[in-house]
């Protein structure tokens, strides 16, 4: 028992003693094991890295060679786009020159030809010139004609009028008005006069009815009448060779009206007893009653009155001494038949006023 | 008005015909002289006792009754209305298919009094067939017969394109363009108007017109001794010209710009319209055309027309042509600019004046924008309103940077100092041409 005591005693300090051993065992293993660790991974550490230092470099040559044949790559990708870069510009240089001669041309000579613009304007001020001339003549021949014709006027005015005026033409005896004899000359005037023919007083047909009288046609003022005047010329008649005058005027003075002169247009015997009864004749043409100066009615009151041949029949107009001579009356007829003829007709008689000789021409 | 007509009405149906010719030849100068009278002619039911037997009268009578419709029809447009209600057409027809050329030159001159007035009656004047009447009546040897047609067939054509196109289709034309060379005057002048009725319409009449070779013929009319032959013959150029610019090119190729301007040179008054607004619609539709007028020395009349005419029309008309001439490059607004045209063009336009002023205005500024020709545009400096200088800076502002010439002058003149005296809003338009020009000159000088 005191063994066993002392044993509990020494136990109790074996229990610690052996405690104490496991624990500074313990803690010496412990710091053992952490050295351990330590140095263990310490040297894990080391052949990671150098692990990774190999995989890095690795990689890095990888990359290297990779990126740069990358960017070889590109490089001459980019070298090729500038080239084709280079050649376009110098194609579209190349073109812009052309081009630009080209359009220069085409509108200088198609769309704005300054040289065809400048003819074309020299060539109307030259059309114009002509233009210009021309109407310029037109005018001065309008005018020159409208004088003419106002000229020509005035002088078939001038010659009318010493047409009518004739008998103030000069005698021998005695001067006219227009031959003064204080003048030197003879006026023009009487010059005139002494060209002109007397205006004989029969009516002048000198207007034909269709010249162009601009009012009179159309506005019906004078009926058309047929030209009187003097015949014209036979067509076609050419006119004969050699030294004769022209047709128109032969025949004008052919059939020219007889204008006698007073002195032949009066007769031989005495004019003044013709003309005498020339106004006798007129005067009793123009008289309506013969008997001018009727005596009283009374006078007449017992003179039977005897009607006219156009009244005496019963319904107006008797036919008897008009149009039959012979008077008939067929109820006193004592055969229904007329006179024969009993002796034969004498050829000669029947041929009466039927030859076509002028000397049987019936009046 | 003490019942005349009342008293001729019974006239009219008398069985003697010199007393039924006498009472309506009464009644047509009594209808003629005034507006009541023709009134009181159509409401005393007279047309149509007149109108009843009208086909078997004789010639006297059927002229008389044309003069009275004539001189109804003259008055108004109702009173033409009246008479086509009457019935009066279909007779007048008849009265043109008579062989007297009397009653057809009085039928005819009643028509054209009718058709005269509207389109309507117009219309109703070629329904009734009467255009082909008319054509045969121009081709008649009687002149005054012509005339008559030819002035019924103007203004017949004068309304409408169908109208025109109607008489053409009678092939009017040709006829017409025949009797151009006619030596009367009145005949010349109808005809030439007739032909410019039927071309003003549309571009294929007018094309129609000039087939039937009237030019150069026509630029013989332009030297007629008449007026109005000169008139007339200017206006059918003119409208012929004013259709496309391949017809003025035409005209232009047929020396017709030359006989136009010397037509004008000669003219005085409104004679001269037609020619000057011929040049204006030749110039307006290209710039060659516009140069070919320049060349043929178009604008010195122009601006004798301007200084010279005292109606504001023509003034307003010259000054539009010569807008039209000088808008299309600078060398043409040069040549118009030399003529030293643009001052009196600035003093109409300050002259206080109402309807002028818009072709004032427009013809200046469209010379303006194209104007290099400075010694031209200086003296407009000193005059011009606001507006206008606008313009005239703007055209300094143009030309002084390149020209150092032309900066000396604008400084010597005094151009320089006018411009720093006008008062521009800044930011505006007048501000920046301003100071374009100050840039262009040292700092001294400016000040």
């Amino acid at each position: 028992m005191a063994a066993l005591v002392q044993l509990e005693a020494r136990l109790r300090g074996l229990r610690e003693e052996y405690f104490r051993r496991n624990r500074l065992v313990d803690e010496d293993r412990k710091i053992a094991y952490k050295a351990a660790v330590k140095i263990q991974s310490w040297f894990r550490g080391c052949r990671v890295r150098a692990y990774l230092r190999h995989l890095n470099k690795m990689v890095i040559t990888i990359q290297k060679w990779w990126r740069g044949y990358l960017s070889r790559r590109y490089f001459r990708k980019m070298i090729e786009t500038a080239y084709f870069i280079m050649k376009m510009n110098f194609y579209n240089e190349m073109a812009v020159r052309i081009q630009k001669r080209w359009r220069g041309y085409y509108s200088r000579k198609y769309i704005h030809n300054f040289y065809a613009l400048k003819k074309y304007l020299q060539a109307i001020s030259m059309n114009n010139e002509i233009v210009r001339y021309e109407l310029q003549e037109y005018a001065e021949m309008n005018e020159k004609e409208k004088k003419k014709k106002d000229l020509e006027k005035e002088e078939r005015e001038k010659k009318y009028q010493a047409r009518k005026m004739h008998y103030l033409l000069s005698t021998e005896q005695i001067p006219g008005i227009y031959n003064s004899p204080f003048r030197k000359s003879p006026d023009p005037m009487e010059l005139l006069l002494r060209q002109s023919k007397p205006l004989s007083y029969r009516r002048q047909e000198a207007t034909s009815p269709f010249t162009y009288e601009l009012y009179d046609w159309p506005t019906c003022k004078r009926p058309p009448a047929f030209p009187t005047g003097e015949p014209l010329p036979p067509i076609g008649r050419q006119k004969p060779q050699g030294p004769f005058r022209d047709i128109a005027e032969v025949l004008r003075q052919r059939y020219k009206r007889l204008e006698p002169t007073l002195r032949v247009a009066a007769s031989i015997n005495s004019p003044l007893e013709k003309a005498r009864e020339d106004m006798k004749r007129e005067g009793w043409r123009n008289r309506i009653h013969d008997n001018e100066f009727l005596p009283f009615s009374s006078y007449n009151k017992n003179k039977k009155y005897d009607p006219s041949i156009h009244r005496s029949g019963k319904y107006g107009q008797e036919t008897y001494g008009i149009k039959h001579f012979r008077e008939e009356q067929p109820n006193k007829w004592l055969a229904g038949k007329d006179f024969q003829t009993v002796s034969p007709s004498i050829v000669l008689f029947e041929k009466l006023g039927k030859t076509y000789s002028k000397a049987g021409q019936i009046v | 008005n003490s019942g005349v007509i009342s008293l001729l009405r019974p006239l009219l149906l008398d069985v003697v015909p010199t007393i039924q010719q006498t009472a309506a030849l009464a009644l047509g100068r009594l209808a003629n002289y005034n507006y009541d009278l023709a009134e009181a002619v159509v409401k005393g039911d007279i047309l149509p006792q007149l109108l009843c037997s009208l086909s078997e009268q004789n010639r006297f009578y059927k002229k008389a009754a044309a003069f009275v419709l004539r001189a109804v029809g003259k008055h108004s447009p109702q009173l033409a209305q009246a008479l086509v209600e009457c019935g009066a057409l279909e007779t007048l027809v008849i009265c043109m298919e008579d062989f007297d050329p009397g009653v057809k030159e009085t039928a005819a001159w009643a028509l054209g009094y009718i058709a005269r007035h509207n389109s309507e009656l117009s219309q109703a004047v070629v329904d009734a067939g009467a255009v082909p009447l008319l054509v045969l009546c121009i081709q008649e040897p009687e002149i005054a017969l012509k005339r008559i047609a030819a002035s019924t067939l103007s203004d017949i054509s004068k309304h409408s394109p169908e109208l025109a196109q109607t008489v053409v289709d009678a092939g009017a034309i040709a006829h017409l363009a025949q009797m151009i060379l006619n030596p009367d005057a009145k005949l010349k002048r109808q005809v030439l108007s007739a032909l410019s009725q039927i071309a003003k319409h549309s571009v294929d009449l007018a094309e129609l017109v000039v087939e039937a070779e009237i030019f150069p013929v026509v630029l013989t009319c332009l030297k007629d001794s008449d007026e109005y032959v000169k008139k007339n013959g200017a206006t059918l150029i003119r409208e012929i010209a004013k259709h496309s610019p391949e017809l003025s090119q035409f005209i232009v190729n047929a020396g017709g710009v030359a006989a136009v301007i010397d037509c004008i040179g000669s003219c005085k008054g409104t004679v001269r319209l037609p020619g000057i607004m011929m040049l204006g619609y030749v110039a307006a539709h290209s710039e060659n055309l516009s140069m070919a007028v320049i060349v043929s020395k178009g604008i010195p009349p122009l601006c004798a027309c301007l200084l010279e005419e005292q109606e504001d029309h023509i003034k307003a008309a010259a000054a539009w042509a010569l807008g039209q001439i000088g808008r299309h490059t600078p060398e043409h607004a040069r040549a118009v600019a030399v003529t030293n045209v643009l001052v009196t063009l600035l003093s109409m336009y300050m002259d206080t004046r109402s309807s002028e002023d818009l072709q004032v205005k427009a013809t200046l500024k469209n010379i303006l924008q194209k104007c290099t020709y400075l010694p031209a545009l200086e003296p407009l400096l000193h005059d011009a309103p606001l507006n206008i200088m606008k313009h005239i800076v703007g055209q300094f502002s143009k030309v002084l940077p390149h020209d150092g010439k032309a900066r000396r002058l604008f400084v010597t003149s005094g151009g320089l100092k006018k411009i720093q005296e006008i008062k521009a809003e800044p930011g505006s338009l007048l501000q920046e041409y301003i100071n374009t020009i100050n840039n262009c000159y040292p700092e001294e000088i400016v000040r």
